[in-house]
């Protein structure tokens, strides 16, 4: 680890994106308003002006069209950054996600990898109803044939573009739109940097906290009221969705000997319901109470600021869930 | 009062460990009623009472191992008061309320949950607990192995050294002879097909069924192959029950009796063939039908085999075999034929039986199959 750089989470994807742009000729940004308006969360202000209308493209609101188009590049040679603005809309994609980007490599026998690299922002809490507002994470963790990887900190906004751009198979980066604004120091990862390992965040003996993502800073604000109250909560950042690390979070839950999941999908078919499961096969005889899911509630997410809040995990309904297990 | 013993339920079985309790206290049970559940080196039996009443208390907990012949539960007979017990004979024997990693850490401590109290949520059990109550007990040194390691491989490791024992043990008492004999099935296949049309796909008869039918019926006749040679001598029995030979899926295998074999109908028996499968691989056999075998059929059914030469289930005097069914020829009136054959095999303990007797025993097997109304004639 070298020196650290303070930083806010949109700032180090911008970098991210940045340095990518410089580096390598074959790598250019697509995807609604991310030129001229510099992107619907600011990820890219002044790109256009530094890099150009070639390789910062403003596209149509049609993304099956411009996904497609980015598998169809990555098929030739260069290296897309497509930006779906949030993860309702990737769901008009998800025939070219699903059909073909993830398929391509076993549809041509091994001949053609799509080294293509989907940016896209999830999660509620801003008040954006129920079109702008999920977390369907798990739909795409759900695919073989492309990765997911859900950067939480500054550290991996800052570095894990990079090395999703390096995959030779699609990779589909989901950035919670609440973390945009968090702000955090990015530490020089040196030139070992792993995405696809999972992170404990906070070291604990009494609990395991799993999550990733938007909902990483709830676990850890639970982790500390937890430890005034004399509980010793472990966070585990799970960073990639897909493949999971099952080893780390074995390892986790066989020290503590308990787990809540935290997910901001909602609980039926979550990727909470799959980690759960995957303790169940490999940490059974480790558990002192049975696995807990802190999930949305199974409703669209609400509009209004109170119901919002009640519909998305908590750091409240987090404590509640692991004071329930002592 | 009478007393509810720990059953030996196999003849090499010398102690078992209470599972659990299935009936409570107080509650009224008659002959037959299963009470407990006990783990044996042939996987949890479930057992049952051989008086009717009232369970007035039970003497052990889960968990416990006893020898063979300890008293388990006291059960007031049908007609007789109830003693004024003790109030310190009165404890109740709930089910323990443990988490699964202190069970593995009870195991491994061989602490008795049963006697941990459970700080956890609703008084369960966790970890810690198990550990606070592990600084007052002496650690027993002898486990080395994981606990989930040991679990895994520890109720399969127990049915291999069972068969062996039972298997060591017939070697080395029972002086074995064999003979075997070809069968023509191909009349009793014709008929089985014609009878199998007309029944629903669920109550159709497999060959199986219709081989145990042939030999219960042969024994009739043949009272110095069915019974138990115990003690220096040999009991024949009336009844016939035979034990059935069933490979478990974990491997090793178990051979739980048909009680009244002989007296069961085509349908009856496929039935209770069926039935027996299913709850010998479940883990949910009775405790009668583990004790009260009296003569063991095998039949190795499709593996290819044309013969099979069964070592005898001690303290039985004989096992009936057959091989699989296969396509051959036959020789009849100066012609051959093609058909359906079977070998039947006996091994027999010359004990009791000589091989004139023997012999007789696979021919009139032979003449049941090759006469296949007199073997489907519902006769009790």
């Amino acid at each position: 680890m070298g020196a650290s750089v303070k930083t806010t989470y949109r700032e180090a994807v911008r970098a991210a994106m940045r340095e990518s742009l410089e580096r390598d000729e074959r790598v250019f940004l697509m995807g609604e308003d991310v030129g001229k308006y510099g992107g619907a969360y600011a990820c890219s202000l002044g790109f256009l002006e530094q890099f150009g209308e070639e390789r910062i493209r403003d596209t149509p609101l049609s993304e099956s069209a411009f996904v497609g188009t980015g598998i169809g590049a990555a098929l030739g040679g260069m290296r897309p950054i497509v930006e779906v603005m949030t993860v309702n809309f990737s769901l008009l994609a998800l025939d070219q996600i699903v059909n073909t980007a993830a398929t391509f490599r076993h549809m041509s026998g091994g001949q053609f990898s799509v080294p293509l690299v989907v940016r896209m922002a999830t999660g509620g809490g801003r008040q954006l109803a129920a079109q702008h507002s999920h977390s369907l994470e798990n739909w795409y963790a759900h695919v073989p044939g492309i990765k997911v990887l859900a950067p939480a900190t500054v550290t991996d906004a800052r570095y894990m573009l990079g090395a999703a751009l390096d995959d030779p198979d699609p990779v589909i980066i989901f950035e919670h739109a609440m973390l945009y604004p968090e702000e955090g120091a990015i530490e020089d990862p040196g030139s070992g940097f792993d995405p696809w390992h999972s992170e404990i965040r906070r070291n604990g003996a009494d609990l395991s906290l799993i999550t990733y993502g938007g909902s990483l800073p709830k676990a850890l604000s639970a982790a500390e009221e937890l430890a005034s109250e004399g509980i010793d909560a472990e966070v585990l950042d799970l960073r990639t969705l897909r493949p999971l690390d099952n080893a780390c979070i074995l390892r986790s839950v066989a020290k503590t000997h308990r787990a809540v999941i935290v997910d901001e999908g909602w609980r039926t078919c979550s990727l909470a319901a799959e980690i759960s499961a995957l303790i169940m096969e490999g940490a059974f005889d480790e558990l002192d109470y049975h696995v807990r899911r802190v999930c949305s509630e199974e409703v669209p997410v609400p509009y209004a600021m109170h119901m919002e809040e009640a519909a998305l995990p908590s750091v409240a309904r987090i404590i509640s869930a692991a004071k329930e297990m002592f | 009062m009478a007393e509810f013993r720990m059953p030996k339920l196999g003849a090499d079985m010398t102690a078992g460990t209470l599972v659990g309790w299935t009936r409570e206290i107080g509650e009224r049970v008659n002959r037959g009623d299963i009470i407990a559940e006990i783990d044996t080196d042939k996987g949890v039996i479930e057992a049952e009472v051989f008086t009717a009443g009232t369970i007035e208390s039970y003497l052990i907990r889960p968990g416990d191992e006893v020898p063979v012949g300890t008293p388990l539960a006291i059960i007031r007979e049908n007609g007789t008061s109830p003693e004024i017990a003790s109030s310190a004979e009165k404890t109740e024997i709930g089910k323990v309320h443990a988490s699964p990693v202190a069970r593995n850490l009870a195991e491994k401590l061989g602490i008795d949950l049963s006697a941990v109290k459970g700080t956890g949520p609703n008084g369960r059990i966790q970890r810690d607990d198990v550990k606070r109550a592990a600084k007052t007990v002496v650690v027993p040194e002898a486990e080395t192995e994981t606990g989930a390691d040991r679990s895994l491989s520890r109720s399969a490791e127990k049915m291999r050294r069972a068969i062996a024992a039972a298997m060591e043990r017939s070697k080395k008492e029972i002086p074995h002879y064999y003979l075997a004999s070809t069968i023509d099935l191909g009349p009793a296949l014709g008929w089985l097909e014609r009878e199998n049309a007309a029944r629903p796909i669920r109550e159709r008869i497999l060959p199986g069924a219709m081989l145990l039918r042939a030999a219960a019926l042969a024994l009739r006749d043949f009272p110095e192959f069915n019974g138990l040679y115990e003690n220096g001598s040999f009991t024949h029995r009336d009844e016939i029950n035979v034990g059935f030979a069933i490979s478990l899926r974990g491997g090793g295998l178990v051979s739980p009796a048909i009680l009244g074999t002989d007296k069961l109908g085509m349908g009856e028996l496929m039935a209770a063939m069926m039935g027996l499968v299913s709850r010998a691989r479940s883990g949910a056999l009775r405790s009668s039908e583990l004790t009260e075998g009296t003569v063991t059929v095998t039949s190795l059914g499709e593996t290819g085999v044309e013969t099979v030469l069964g070592v005898i289930y001690p303290p039985q005097v004989a096992l009936i075999g057959f091989g699989s069914i296969r396509e051959g020829v036959t020789v009849a009136d100066g012609g051959i034929r093609a058909t359906k054959l079977v070998n039947a095999s006996l091994s027999a303990d010359h004990r009791v039986s000589d091989g004139q007797r023997g012999s007789a025993l696979l021919a009139a097997i032979g003449r049941l199959l090759e006469s296949p109304e007199e073997l489907w004639q519902e006769k009790k």
